[in-house]
């Protein structure tokens, strides 16, 4: 079963077309005979659907995903709630079963949706400029430091904090250690950076600061403060942010950012373990020639009615080959248009609804768990929706005690490489999201609370 | 039939005070944000995003969604895409609970059912690669690419070797010499062709123990498999460089002949192509990539293991190869994507998936046979899985262009080729019509084409005349670039 269409006669009809009188002939005019594999690959067995589905459903069966256990997992991919209108407009296969929009008249469905989600990520973040997608939260954050190189092209020093997740340092440092740059990262041991330090380091080599906000303690930085900072050095100031944060707090256009970026999946896409996400990139207008990715624009078409193009293609490695922004082809559509139709079931209103039950149910989670033997709070620092805990008496009873109680708590810090890695083997993330109940969170609290 | 909700935008349809989703009240103890958060954090004013119903929001989406020309709607030859049908039951095991629902950082006690397929499918793209180490950590082929050029480059540095140059032919994707100067390489193109095929005395004068790595994608962007592939890798493996197989078209040589066999080191594959995990408007991709023994220790993590217990089970767990490039993006990869594909390789089975090669070829042989006397296909009668006519004839005795054809057949109810790629065929026309396509399907389109070639070439200047738009004007685009929209004062 290849979703084949061609009967044997049709086959036999379309080689006497070719001019030969089987397909193997077509490869053996062209691929030479020792190059050929002589035999059938080593594959499983053709599953009918139905034997498909039983078996997918029994590896389905043998994990923990968070419809059936209680989760409070974070460290940058949330369990948020997705509306089923989501749903409804992402498996419309006029979208899903369409490609890059290269032909305009054939696609100004996807182009108008990305259009409208450039819109929506610029009024929601306060930049100028938001470009249609990116792989995901890390390599974003990776594109961005890029863009500040490419901007300020004589200077190769970048400067990060460590509060960044650790992940989208890893990501940087893959890509930065066979450029000619020189990666500071910034120690944060009371969860978030000390600005007075963070000035310290930034000099006029500097091309950039990185800050993540809230960071991946959960903490909130000096934000504002620290994107001044980067001004005052000549640096470009860039901000990790998390979307839903900013129904409640400062948005970075608010506060200076020359770059913004983010994971975008909490806007409407399933946990998925970890992929496909949304990679949003958004900046200054000074900088839109500089932006990695597709970008939407409008226009006018033959006559005169208003549509919808790829834009600015000539940053691209379709045109530019390699002196293009990235080497970027593919976006990340579908998620984009996840995040559209999300945002725009939201409204305003809505979005203050999440980011404030997030917020507080956060708060109070920390509040009982604090009350816990055992555990503490690491960092007094305020947070918006994830918090970090120290467990006195190591982190694996904890877990072992949420688990068996059906809830899933982490990712612990000693999953990651940490320069101060004594101190970090102790913490755990809490992420509370607004699917969270209070009961929920008060059974949290008396199962990790049982003794041994 | 005119539907205005279809081309108003999203911000134009909002009106203060409605509203769609709503959330529960609170219900922990009520507390002034301020002492939550600190007052100088906290937005003055709500992000500004429109006001709509949920109607609303499902009308206008709907609406743009039939403005779209899709796979499940229309014929998709766009060349170098794979534009083949994707089956339905993907959709649905990919959202069962316990695989959508997975957060990227459950245990691995708690997810070896989602271990399980990660490490089939391992299995399965090194079978099918000839190479025995993968990483599906890229999200797309050109994050592909980049790992494996990072990957060689840690090689070299390994060896204490300094090699500088990527070397690639003039037909190649864009995203090869872009990810090249990302990896911090410099480029080499090779601008001679004998007949499609890549020039060896050119090939050969490039080559020097500079040489880090000869990026080729083979069936090539014509459509032609480089015949003469062996001696090529030769020719690279003797000056101590490495061979990297862009894996776009794949589709040509499932179970036909592999990378590994033909003389690569390294490759990437196109899930989204090859396959069919849905293009997404664009994506989500993903971009595995497969390499030889001697690269393994290399790729970025996570990888899957199995162990065998002695009770025979199997236990699944992830591990970053010793000398690792590091993490090229968060978490595993695009699992979602890799699911999907996994399904379609599960369904087909070893025959089914030379089927797919088998057909697509054959569909695309009967395709060139049927438009050659039109649309001239310079690099000859035969090709794999694709061919890139021209129409540098017809335009130049007729005035009738590449762009022009492709704009005519979306009124035919056709989705147009590529055009203009690869750059080394004057007005290309790059058609790949995949295997899942009809005999009936590849006539009416060819008959679409001969009917086109004898229209009035002015009006075809003016083509299509069906669609929502027709002729876009990109330079008063790029001149004054509107990238969102904006309230009028």
């Amino acid at each position: 079963m290849s979703y084949l269409f061609n009967t044997p006669e049709q086959q036999q009809e379309m080689l006497r077309v070719c001019g030969v009188d089987s397909i193997e002939k077509l490869f053996s005019d062209q691929v030479p005979a020792d190059l050929r594999l002589n035999r059938l690959l080593e594959m499983p067995p053709a599953l009918s659907e139905l034997e498909l589905e039983a078996e997918l459903t029994a590896l389905a069966h043998k994990n923990g995903g968070a419809s059936t256990r209680t989760c409070f997992l974070g460290g940058g991919a949330y369990d948020h709630f997705i509306p089923a209108a989501v749903d409804t407009i992402a498996t419309r296969s006029e979208f899903y079963t369409a490609y890059t929009p290269y032909q305009a008249e054939a696609s100004q469905g996807t182009l108008q949706a990305f259009f409208e989600y450039q819109t929506l990520i610029c009024e929601l973040t306060g930049m100028d400029v938001s470009n249609a997608s990116l792989y995901e939260g890390g390599t974003s954050v990776t594109e961005a430091v890029s863009m500040a190189l490419r901007s300020l092209h004589n200077r190769r020093r970048v400067v990060v904090l460590g509060s960044m997740h650790p992940e989208y340092r890893e990501i940087l440092v893959t890509h930065l250690q066979h450029l000619n740059c020189e990666l500071v990262t910034i120690p944060t041991p009371a969860g978030t950076a000390d600005v007075s330090k963070v000035k310290a380091a930034l000099n006029d080599q500097t091309a950039c600061l990185v800050v993540q906000q809230p960071n991946f303690f959960g903490c909130l930085e000096s934000a504002a403060e620290l994107m001044a900072a980067a001004k005052d050095a000549g640096a470009l100031g860039i901000i990790s942010f998390d979307p839903l944060s900013l129904g409640l707090l400062q948005r970075p256009g608010d506060y200076g950012a020359d770059i913004a970026v983010a994971e975008g999946q909490s806007l409407g896409t399933p946990l998925q373990y970890g992929g496909p996400y949304l990679g949003i990139l958004t900046c200054r207008e000074a900088l839109m020639r500089k932006m990695p990715g597709r970008l939407i624009g409008q226009t006018t078409d033959r006559l005169g009615k208003r549509c919808f193009v790829l834009n600015l293609q000539a940053r691209e490695q379709h045109i530019k080959r390699d002196k293009a922004t990235s080497n970027i082809c593919t976006n990340q559509g579908l998620l984009a248009l996840r995040a559209t139709v999300y945002m725009s079931l939201l409204g305003p209103q809505g979005l203050r609804e999440v980011s404030e039950l997030a917020c507080r149910k956060a708060h109070y989670a920390a509040e009982q768990l604090a009350q816990v033997a055992g555990l503490e709070l690491m960092f007094a620092q305020p947070f918006f929706k994830e918090f970090t805990v120290r467990c006195k008496g190591g982190v694996e009873p904890i877990l072992k005690r949420a688990a068996a109680a059906g809830f899933d708590i982490g990712p612990e810090l000693s999953r990651f490489t940490w320069s101060d890695g004594e101190t970090m083997s102790a913490g755990l993330l809490v992420a509370v999201t607004e699917k969270r109940t209070r009961a929920d969170i008060d059974r949290l609290a008396q199962a990790l609370a049982k003794s041994r | 039939m005119r539907n205005q909700q279809a081309t108003q935008l999203l911000f134009e349809l909002s009106k203060s005070g409605r509203r769609a989703a709503r959330f529960p009240t609170a219900d922990v103890p009520d507390r002034p944000l301020t002492d939550l958060i600190p007052a100088a954090q906290l937005a003055k004013s709500l992000p500004p995003l429109p006001e709509v119903t949920e109607p609303d929001v499902i009308r206008h989406f709907v609406n743009l969604s039939t403005l779209n020309m899709s796979v499940d709607t229309h014929f998709y030859p766009l060349g170098s895409c794979t534009m083949k049908y994707n089956p339905k039951r993907h959709e649905r095991l990919a959202g069962l609970p316990g695989l959508v629902d997975l957060h990227p950082y459950q245990t691995p006690a708690a997810s070896q059912g989602m271990l399980q397929f990660l490490y089939e499918m391992q299995q399965m793209l090194a079978e099918i690669a000839g190479l025995p180490g993968v990483s599906m950590q890229p999200a797309a082929g050109a994050q592909g690419e980049l790992t494996a050029l990072l990957v060689a480059a840690q090689y070299f540095r390994d060896r204490g070797e300094h090699r500088t140059k990527v070397i690639f032919p003039n037909s190649a994707h864009g995203t090869n010499p872009a990810s090249a100067a990302i990896a911090g390489f410099e480029c080499v193109q090779l601008n001679q062709s004998e007949g499609g095929y890549v020039s060896l005395p050119e090939l050969q004068s490039q080559l020097n123990d500079q040489t880090a790595v000869f990026m080729i994608t083979n069936p090539s962007t014509l459509g032609l498999f480089e015949r003469r592939i062996q001696t090529i890798a030769k020719m690279v493996h003797d000056v101590g460089g490495l061979v990297y197989i862009d894996g776009a078209n794949m589709n040509a040589i499932l179970g036909i002949t592999r990378p590994g066999d033909f003389g690569g080191d390294m490759m990437h594959y196109n899930v989204h192509k090859t396959f069919t995990g849905p293009h997404g408007a664009g994506g989500p991709g993903s971009g595995p990539i497969a390499v030889r023994d001697f690269l393994a220790d290399y790729l970025p993590g996570p990888i899957v293991t199995r162990t065998q217990q002695p009770d025979g089970t199997a236990v699944y767990g992830l591990a970053t190869p010793s000398k690792t490039i590091g993490r090229v993006r968060t978490f595993f990869g695009n699992v979602g994507i890799l699911l999907r594909g996994y399904c379609y390789l599960k369904t087909l089975g070893a025959e089914g998936v030379k089927a797919v090669s088998d057909n697509a070829v054959l569909n695309a042989n009967y395709l060139l046979q049927k438009l050659k006397h039109v649309l001239p296909v310079p690099q000859g009668e035969r090709c794999m899985h694709e061919f890139v006519a021209s129409a540098q004839k017809l335009k130049t005795e007729k005035g009738i262009s590449a762009m022009d054809i492709a704009k005519r057949l979306l009124d035919y109810g056709f989705h147009a080729p590529t055009v203009y790629f690869p750059l080394v065929v004057p007005e290309a026309l790059m058609m790949e019509p995949t295997e899942t396509e009809s005999k009936e399907t590849l006539d009416a389109f060819a008959a679409a084409i001969e009917q086109i070639v004898t229209e009035d070439p002015e009006r075809l200047h003016e083509a299509p005349f069906t669609g929502p738009a027709s002729r876009p004007d990109d330079l008063k685009a790029g001149r004054n670039p509107i990238l969102k929209w904006t309230a009028k004062v």
